[in-house]
């Protein structure tokens, strides 16, 4: 399968780097030589010297950062929308548009033209010398956009699609209301975290006066992969994760379960080729974690650690065996993570997962504040996510080391699909 | 900030030297793009890449090649007026001059060493079509605003001092009621005026610092002293007597008068009007949204409000200018303070009077910073678009 041309990398014409000379410029030749070796693999999944030259288009059917690669470092802000008036709030999502354009193609906020020295720069500049690193700017919109406390705040409520609705109680849930929620996402992911975050401090200060960071969220490293060409990154817990997520390359499945679909939803046809983003603050209980036994862990995951196979045989990517029984019953037990997370426990559904390595330091016990910042992309939450948690939040016998924290859900509008166009422009039209 | 830099440099030693340098180098991205006029000042030339350029935001990219400062000037046809300038450019360096111009003949001068007439060129700017209402700003209406400020800053301190004044008998004679209920509103003739009663470097340590800001053995003095007195913690803490009462009020009494001594003879100019409002807008996001400025006797919505009324002045004195140069940076200002308004409102108790900040919740404070960085952010732009 021939992954979309949003998700191949291409060296651009103009960067931060590049403007700075012939340092820029040799650099530039490096990484353009670099990336397709790497994001692609045509010879080797080594992440090569240079691989943060990798640039990928902002325009597309689909938004990136959902099939794209996932890149090492996450940002993930939630905005309130601070404003009554619908003008202002199409403004800023041309506002972000532009800017995003820019930071995605490795260039400062405002473009290169100098601005007065009297005046403060239009770009914060921590990201100068830097390139675009794979940057990648994904924007959704949450349940409370449409309406507030029953109040239709932009004249969108009749346009709210059907699915979008706060995420309901699971079961142990402690979620953070200054962790949860919100109207508007961004997610910028990136292979160097100083991108990243120069993306959302550029795009929160562009929006100052109509938007207000409600929260956000820094993942260090990568938990999931999206492409074949990719290693299976490990966790927190020390277990590769996401051995069996959806990969861009499944062009079939990528359609089935990701990608809302005209018709799917008679009253927000606008979000057809967009899709739903559940984010989920997980902590993990680590020190006790790191107090159990090998042979602890590997149950409650249901696959052995080193390799990652499932614990009924076989390598990493050989499908689990449900029904292989052991001395004291099923070697993948009946409450281990990857049988209540498998879509033959769950009709045959599936996830595209996008999930960071979090920690925000310590806590006041002293104990590692940390986990992992699960983000999925679904086509409908309904049937795709929230079955799946409430079986795994009751049944899930790993979930006496994890808590979830923080939640969200976003419905994520289709790509910006020409110069003219601007984030979201379906839904106000 | 360039020592943390060459410490990370050295310390990083199998960082390539380039890696380094593009890190402190710390230059804005642009290289020149369309229009961009390359200024070579050297100690005896002052070249320009081109001498036209169509009208609009003309920039010239000045870099110093000589050894000694150098400055860069646009002036009108007749050599005198000032249309732009920049200043200060040590050798070596680069700076950027942006300038809306309209068509017309100009004088550019390279002044190697700030002295004498400089190297002058000729300079056209020629008809783009784009940008036909420039507007120059018009003398007398800078001179009004600057004026005008001049005066509120000179109000306000006459008022400090009759406070001042009051408020000292007060608490000499330890009504210490009367005290607690003059000393935000004293207070706020100060905030008013904040940044520029703190470009007194002797007089601001003396009468405005917290005890979180004491360095070891430094003598604390001032408004928060007697904050302290007046509102004394539960335990540990041992009252003043009348005769350290007497010191320590007489004491901030008399920098107050040498304040407003100072402030008689004081001129401004719109960017230092400019920068001021958006300095009360940032001591308001430093000290008062986190409550740290009246830690004693959290009165800080008073100094709060103290700060944007002091903001809102020196906006308002150059909105004449804005209103031509930006009239929708203008307008998004204001709409700013007065949503900003609303929200301080809120906590209003009485004409001159607020909650007290330890009854503010963290969502209220939320609320009120996401209201200042919405003004904050526009306000700061307002110094480089009247400079424009």
């Amino acid at each position: 399968m021939t992954p979309d041309p949003q998700d191949t990398p291409r060296p651009g014409a103009f960067s931060r780097r590049r403007l700075l000379g012939a340092a820029g410029a040799g650099a530039l030749a490096v990484g353009a030589a670099g990336v397709g070796g790497w994001a692609y693999g045509h010879e080797s999944e080594e992440p090569p010297h240079g691989v943060d030259e990798a640039r990928y288009p902002f325009e597309g059917t689909h938004q990136a950062g959902i099939t794209t690669p996932a890149q090492d470092r996450l940002h993930f802000a939630a905005f309130d929308v601070r404003t009554d008036s619908r003008d202002e709030l199409i403004d800023l999502l041309k506002k972000w548009t532009v800017a995003a354009r820019q930071m995605t193609a490795g260039q400062s906020v405002g473009g290169s033209l100098p601005t007065p020295y009297d005046a403060p720069p239009n770009d914060t500049g921590e990201a100068i010398g830097l390139n675009a690193a794979g940057l990648t700017l994904t924007f959704g919109f949450g349940p409370t956009l449409f309406s507030l406390d029953g109040k239709d705040r932009f004249g969108l409520q009749d346009r709210r699609p059907e699915a979008l609705r706060e995420l309901p109680h699971f079961p142990a849930d402690n979620l953070d209301p200054n962790r949860s929620n919100g109207d508007l996402c961004v997610q910028a992911c990136a292979h160097d975290p100083q991108v990243a975050v120069h993306a959302i401090r550029n795009l929160a200060r562009i929006g100052f006066g109509t938007v207000a960071l409600r929260w956000a969220q820094l993942g260090f490293g990568r938990t999931s992969s999206t492409s074949t060409k990719q290693v299976t990154a490990r966790n927190l817990l020390g277990f590769k994760d996401g051995t069996a997520n959806l990969k861009a390359e499944d062009k079939a499945n990528i359609d089935k379960f990701v990608w809302v679909g005209e018709g799917d939803d008679a009253r927000a046809d606008w979000l057809a080729g967009g899709s739903y983003l559940v984010a989920r603050r997980i902590n993990m209980h680590i020190e006790p974690w790191d107090r159990t036994s090998l042979s602890e862990q590997e149950t409650l995951i249901g696959r052995d650690r080193e390799e990652g196979a499932p614990l009924s045989g076989g390598k990493e990517f050989t499908e689990p065996d449900f029904t292989v029984q052991g001395r004291e019953g099923p070697l993948i037990a009946v409450d281990s993570h990857v049988r209540l997370a498998h879509q033959s426990t769950n009709n045959g559904v599936r996830l595209l997962r996008r999930g960071y390595n979090f920690t925000d330091g310590s806590n006041a016990l002293g104990r590692l504040d940390a986990g992992l910042f699960f983000i999925a992309f679904v086509r409908n939450p309904d049937e795709m996510y929230i079955p799946m948690q409430n079986q795994l939040s009751s049944r899930d016998a790993l979930m006496e080391y994890l808590q979830h924290t923080g939640s969200g859900l976003f419905a994520v509008p289709p790509g910006v699909r020409s110069k003219d166009d601007w984030i979201g422009s379906e839904l106000f039209a | 900030m360039n020592r943390l830099l060459t410490a990370a440099c050295a310390a990083a030693l199998l960082v390539p030297l380039s890696a380094c340098s593009l890190t402190q180098s710390n230059k804005p991205a642009a290289q020149g793009g369309q229009g961009t006029i390359n200024v070579d000042s050297s100690s005896d030339k002052c070249d320009l890449t081109t001498s036209k350029a169509p009208s609009g935001n003309v920039v010239f990219k000045v870099k110093n090649t000589g050894n000694e400062v150098t400055e860069f000037y646009l002036y009108g046809e007749d050599g005198m007026r000032i249309v732009g300038e920049i200043e200060n450019i040590g050798p070596g360096l680069s700076r950027d001059l942006v300038v809306r111009t309209p068509p017309g003949k100009y004088v550019t001068a390279c002044k190697p060493g700030m002295k004498g007439q400089g190297i002058r060129n000729a300079f056209e700017v020629t008809d783009s079509g784009k940008d036909t209402d420039i507007k120059g700003v018009d003398q007398a209406a800078i001179n009004q605003a600057t004026s005008q400020y001049a005066a509120y800053v000179k109000d306000q301190s006459q008022e400090l001092v009759d406070q001042t004044t009051e408020f000292a008998t007060l608490y000499k004679n330890g009504e210490d009621d009367k005290a607690r209920a003059l000393f935000p509103l004293a207070r706020g003739h100060w905030e008013r005026i904040e940044t520029v009663a703190e470009s007194f470097g002797d007089l601001d340590p003396r009468m405005d610092l917290r005890e979180a800001d004491l360095e070891k053995g430094q003598k604390w003095t001032g408004w928060h002293r007697i904050e302290k007195d007046l509102w004394p913690p539960a335990s540990g803490y041992r009252a003043m007597t009348p005769a350290q009462r007497a010191t320590f009020v007489d004491d901030l009494l008399a920098n107050t008068k040498v304040l407003d001594k100072r402030v008689q003879t004081l001129d401004y100019t719109v960017d230092q009007i400019g920068n001021g409002s958006k300095g009360l807008l940032d001591e308001v996001a430093s000290g008062k949204i986190t409550g740290e400025e009246d830690i004693w006797s959290h009165t800080d919505l008073w100094d709060f409000q103290a700060n944007v009324d002091g903001a809102r002045v020196g906006y308002e004195g150059l909105k004449p200018l804005l209103d031509v140069k930006d009239p929708a940076l203008s307008k998004q200002i204001q709409t700013a303070f007065d949503a900003l308004q609303v929200q301080l409102d809120k906590y209003k108790t009485g004409d001159d009077s607020f909650v007290f900040y330890d009854k503010v919740t963290e969502a209220q404070r939320k609320d009120l910073s996401d209201a200042v960085n919405a003004l904050a952010e526009p306000l700061s732009k307002m110094t480089g678009a009247i400079t424009l």
